[in-house]
C-alpha cells in the first residue's frame, strides 16, 4: 500500500493511515476552559486510574498551580493564570480604583527562583527569573528594568502585604482593602496530551514503542520503550517526558484500557463541570463550534478554539481546547508544526552533505602533488 | 498559613534584589541565587551577555518589535502601558535594544528540553571522527599510504566503539538498547542511524583488526591468517568508507528532526557542519599520525572540512534571526567561537607547516579539539533554545501574524479595554 500523500503533513484520518481496517471513529477530548473551576479532579482521577506515581509536594508559589507542567508523573495539568489584567473586552472590574502591583506578577518572579524540580527529573526546568519577570505585569520583555526603574512600585511591593508563598484564601482586595485591589483575571485550563494527527513523538520513536491505536490516539508501550528520549525533544507541545529513576517516557494514553471496554477516560469521568468532554472527534468539533458561537453571543468574544483545525501544523489535535486568551498565555505553543513535515528535505540535505564529503575525500587524494 | 518552605524566602530575596538594583542594570544579575539549577544558570549567563551586546540581537527581532510592542503595551493598558509608550517614544535614557516581547505561562518553558546528556554531544564528535578516519583510511589504502591507512582504521574502531558506549549509556534503559533493532523507520533518524551504525561498525572493526597482520608470525596457522587478513581488511575498509558519509551526516537530521527551535530551523546547515567537522577531525588524525611526506591528502581534507564547517556554522549563527541567538550567546557561543579559532589555526598550521612533523601534529590536535567544541556548541545551543519559551513563542507568533496579514483577517486578539 502506498503511503497517503498526507502521511507526514496535512489533514488525515490517522487510524486507517496506520493500517487499521474498519477502525472505530476517532475519539478525543474537548476541554472547554470556560467552565473549568480548577478543582484538579482530573489530575487525581488520572493518577488513580493509571497508577501514576506521586510527583511529591511542591509549592511553586506562583498560583494555585502546584503541578507546574505536564510531566511523566502528571498526565493532566491544570493551569491557573492569575494576572492583573481584565479578561477580554470587559471593563476592568476595578477601573478607577487605586491598584497595586499584582500579587501574581511578583509571585511569578518568586516562583522562577525555586530550585526544586517539579514532577520529574529531568522534568520541567524551572523558569529563569528574567523569563518569569517578563510575564509579570502583562508582559514587557524587560520587566526587571521597569520594576527597578520605578522606585515607587518596588517600594510599594516591599511594603505591601507579606508574601506568603501562595495566594490568599480571600478574593483579591477583600482582605486588604480597596487600596490593594488589583484588576485580576483568573483563567483555568486542564492540559493534556494532544494526540496529534501527525504525532512527532510517534514518527521519531526508533523502537516502535509508541504506536497509533484504533481510536486514533497515541500510546507508549512501556515494555518496549528503552528511554532514548527522542520523543521528548520531538513533541512540539512539551508533553511526553522521561520519568526519573525509571528512564522510560510516559504520557497520557487517553485511557486506552478504558476505551477498549467502551468506558469514558478517567479525567472526563471525574470532571464535575463537563469542562473535559470525551467522544468521537467529529461530534466534539461540532459541539465546540456551537459552544464558541454561544460564548460570542453572550459577550465573550475572546473565546477561541485551539487544536481543532485539521489544516493546522499537526493536522489537528485529538484533544483540543476552548481558550479565553492566546495559547501562549496557557503555556501552549501558538503555532506548533510537526517536525517531520520537513523530514524529506532534511534527508535530501544530509544526502547532499554526504556526497560533498565523499567528493572532498576523493579530491583530497587524487588532486595534489604530495 | 505561612508555608515554612523556601519559596517565601527566595521570593523575598528576589524582591529585595529587584529593589536594590538600579535602572541601568542590563538583565539578570550575576549574584543570582546559587541555588538555581544548571538550566537557569546557563540562561542567566545568556541574558547577561545579551545585555552586553545589544547589537547582537537579530534584525528579525527588532523588526517584529514594532508590531508586538504596540500590541502588548495597548493590551497591558493602564500605568504599565503608558510607561512603556513613553520609554519607546525616545526619552533618551533607553539606549538598550529591548528584547522581542511575548507572553508565556509564568516564564516556564513550553517544550521539554532534550533529556540527552553530554554523552550525545560527545557521540556527535566520535561518530564524525570514525567516519572521517574511515574515509582517510580508505584513501590511504587505495593510494598506497600505509601510515594514513593504519591510523585511520585504528582510530575508526576506537571512535565507533566509544560511540556505541556513549549511545547505550545515554539510554534511560541501557539494557534495552537492542530494542532499536526491532524496526527500521525512515521517519526516525535515530532508527536509520542505528542501522547505519550496524552496517558501519563491524566493517570498521574488521578493517582495524586486519592491521594486526603485520605483527603476526609468517608461518603456521597464524601465518595463514596473516596472509588472509589484508584482502579482508581491504574489502572491509571500503565498506566502512562507503557508509561513513551517511554516518557523519545523519546526525544532522537526528538533531534537526525535533521540536527544538534552533536545531529544527537549522536543518539545511546541520548536516553540512557535521560533514565538515567529520572531515576535519579525520584529517586531524592523518596529520597527527602520518609523516609529512604522506600527509598531503590529510592537509587537503582539512581545508575542505574546515570550509564546510565554517560556512555552515556561519550560516547557523546569522541566518536564523532570533533562533541564531542561542548559538551566539553564553556557553554555546563561546564553544563555537573557540571552535572557529582552532579550526582556522589548525588549517593554517597544516598548510604552512607542511615540512614539520611537530607543526603537523599540533594542527591535527587543533582540528580535533575544534571538532569537539563545534559539536558541543551546536548541541548546547539547541538545548538553550528549548529551555526559554521566547524561542518557541516569538517565531510561532510571528508566523501566525504573517498568515493573518496575508489572509487579511482581523486580529482575533482581545481589543484593549477602555480605561
Amino acid at each position: 500500500m502506498l503511503p497517503d500523500p498526507n502521511s507526514l503533513y496535512g489533514p488525515l484520518d490517522p487510524a486507517p493511515d496506520a493500517g487499521y481496517e474498519n477502525a472505530p471513529p476517532r475519539m478525543g477530548f474537548f476541554t472547554d476552559t470556560s467552565v473549568c473551576i480548577g478543582c484538579k479532579a482530573c489530575e487525581v482521577a488520572c493518577k488513580e486510574w493509571n497508577g501514576v506515581p506521586e510527583s511529591g509536594l511542591d509549592l511553586l508559589g506562583m498560583s494555585y498551580d502546584n503541578t507546574g507542567a505536564l510531566t511523566a508523573n502528571s498526565w493532566r495539568h491544570v493551569a491557573f493564570i492569575e494576572q492583573p489584567r481584565p479578561a477580554g473586552h470587559r471593563t476592568p472590574p476595578f477601573a478607577g480604583t487605586p491598584t497595586d502591583g499584582s500579587v501574581s506578577a511578583a509571585s511569578a518572579a518568586g516562583a522562577a527562583g525555586t530550585s526544586e524540580r517539579t514532577g520529574t527529573d529531568p522534568g520541567v526546568p524551572t523558569g529563569t527569573p528574567s523569563a518569569a519577570a517578563r510575564m509579570a505585569g502583562g508582559g514587557p520583555a524587560d520587566v526587571l528594568g521597569p520594576i527597578a526603574a520605578d522606585p515607587t512600585a518596588a517600594g510599594r511591593g516591599a511594603a505591601g502585604p507579606q508574601f506568603l508563598g501562595m495566594p490568599g484564601a480571600q478574593p483579591p482586595g477583600r482582605g486588604t482593602g480597596v487600596e490593594e485591589r488589583t484588576d485580576f483575571r483568573w483563567l483555568m485550563m486542564s492540559d493534556v496530551c494532544k494526540h496529534c494527527t501527525h504525532a512527532a513523538c510517534l514518527d521519531v520513536c526508533p523502537t516502535g514503542s509508541l504506536f497509533r491505536t484504533e481510536f486514533g490516539t497515541v500510546v507508549v508501550q512501556e515494555d518496549i520503550c528503552n528511554g532514548c528520549g527522542y520523543c521528548i525533544s520531538a513533541c512540539p507541545y512539551g508533553v511526553i517526558d522521561q520519568r526519573k529513576d525509571d528512564g522510560r517516557a510516559w504520557k497520557c494514553t487517553l485511557c486506552y484500557d478504558r476505551l477498549g471496554a467502551g468506558m469514558t477516560p478517567a479525567c472526563a469521568q471525574a470532571c464535575p463541570t463537563e469542562s473535559i468532554q470525551y467522544g468521537p472527534l467529529d461530534e466534539l468539533r461540532e459541539r465546540a463550534a456551537a459552544r464558541v458561537a454561544t460564548l460570542h453571543e453572550r459577550g465573550v468574544p475572546e473565546a477561541r478554539l485551539y487544536g481543532h483545525d485539521p489544516n493546522d501544523g499537526v493536522g489537528g489535535d485529538g484533544a483540543f481546547f476552548l481558550l479565553l486568551d492566546e495559547p501562549e498565555v496557557y503555556g501552549l505553543p501558538p503555532d506548533p508544526v510537526v517536525t517531520t513535515r520537513d523530514l524529506p528535505k532534511m534527508w535530501k540535505r544530509a544526502g547532499l552533505a554526504a556526497l560533498a564529503m565523499a567528493a572532498a575525500t576523493v579530491a583530497a587524494f587524487v588532486g595534489g602533488s604530495s | 498559613m505561612t508555608p515554612p518552605g523556601p519559596v517565601g524566602d527566595r521570593f523575598r530575596r528576589f524582591r529585595e534584589r529587584l529593589a536594590a538594583e538600579g535602572d541601568d542594570r542590563p538583565q539578570v544579575s550575576d549574584d543570582r541565587p546559587s541555588a538555581t539549577s544548571g538550566a537557569a544558570a546557563t540562561s542567566g549567563e545568556e541574558f547577561a551577555s545579551g545585555g552586553d551586546h545589544p547589537s547582537d540581537r537579530g534584525t528579525a527581532a527588532s523588526s517584529r518589535r514594532g508590531d508586538l510592542t504596540a500590541r502588548r503595551s495597548t493590551e497591558a493598558g493602564g500605568r504599565q502601558g503608558r510607561r512603556r509608550r513613553r520609554r519607546g517614544g525616545g526619552g533618551g535614557e533607553e539606549l538598550r535594544v529591548p528584547e522581542a516581547e511575548f507572553t508565556s505561562y509564568y516564564g516556564r518553558p513550553i517544550l521539554k528540553g532534550p533529556v540527552w546528556k553530554w554523552d550525545i554531544a560527545a557521540y556527535l564528535f566520535t561518530g564524525g571522527l570514525a567516519a572521517g578516519s574511515s574515509l582517510l583510511a580508505a584513501g590511504g589504502q587505495l593510494t598506497g599510504r600505509p601510515a594514513l591507512r593504519r591510523a585511520g582504521r585504528v582510530t575508526a574502531l576506537a571512535a565507533v566503539s566509544a560511540s556505541a558506549v556513549f549511545l547505550v549509556k545515554d539510554l534511560g534503559r541501557p539494557a534495552r538498547f537492542h530494542h532499536m533493532l526491532r524496526v527500521a523507520k525512515p521517519t526516525s533518524p535515530m532508527s536509520m542511524g542505528t542501522w547505519i551504525l550496524t552496517a558501519y561498525g563491524p566493517a570498521a572493526g574488521v578493517a582495524a583488526i586486519a592491521e594486526a597482520a603485520g605483527v603476526l608470525p609468517r608461518h603456521g596457522l597464524l601465518g595463514l591468517a596473516g596472509r588472509a587478513l589484508p584482502p579482508i581488511g581491504h574489502v572491509a575498509g571500503l565498506l566502512a568508507a562507503g557508509t561513513a558519509p551517511a554516518l557523519a551526516t545523519y546526525t544532522g537530521v537526528l538533531l534537526a528532526d525535533t521540536a527544538v527551535p534552533s536545531w529544527h530551523e537549522a536543518y539545511p546547515e546541520l548536516p553540512v557542519i557535521f560533514a565538515g567537522s567529520a572531515l576535519a577531525s579525520g584529517a586531524g588524525v592523518g596529520l597527527l599520525a602520518a609523516p609529512p611526506a604522506q600527509a598531503g591528502p590529510a592537509r587537503r581534507m582539512a581545508v575542505a572540512g574546515a570550509a564546510l564547517e565554517l560556512y555552515g556554522a556561519h550560516r547557523v549563527e546569522t541566518r536564523l534571526g532570533l533562533l541564531s541567538e542561542p548559538y551566539r550567546l553564553g556557553r554555546p557561543g563561546r564553544l563555537l567561537r573557540a571552535g572557529r579559532l582552532l579550526t582556522a589555526g589548525g588549517v593554517a598550521g597544516a598548510l604552512l607547516g607542511r615540512r614539520s612533523r611537530v607543526v603537523g601534529a599540533l594542527s591535527g590536535t587543533a582540528l580535533l579539539a575544534a571538532s569537539v567544541l563545534t559539536r558541543f556548541g551546536i548541541f548546547y545551543g539547541g538545548v538553550a533554545s528549548a529551555r526559554d519559551p521566547r524561542y518557541t513563542v516569538v517565531p510561532q507568533r510571528e508566523r501566525v501574524e504573517a498568515r493573518r496579514i496575508g489572509m487579511d483577517l482581523p486580529s482575533d486578539r482581545a481589543v484593549p479595554p477602555t480605561v
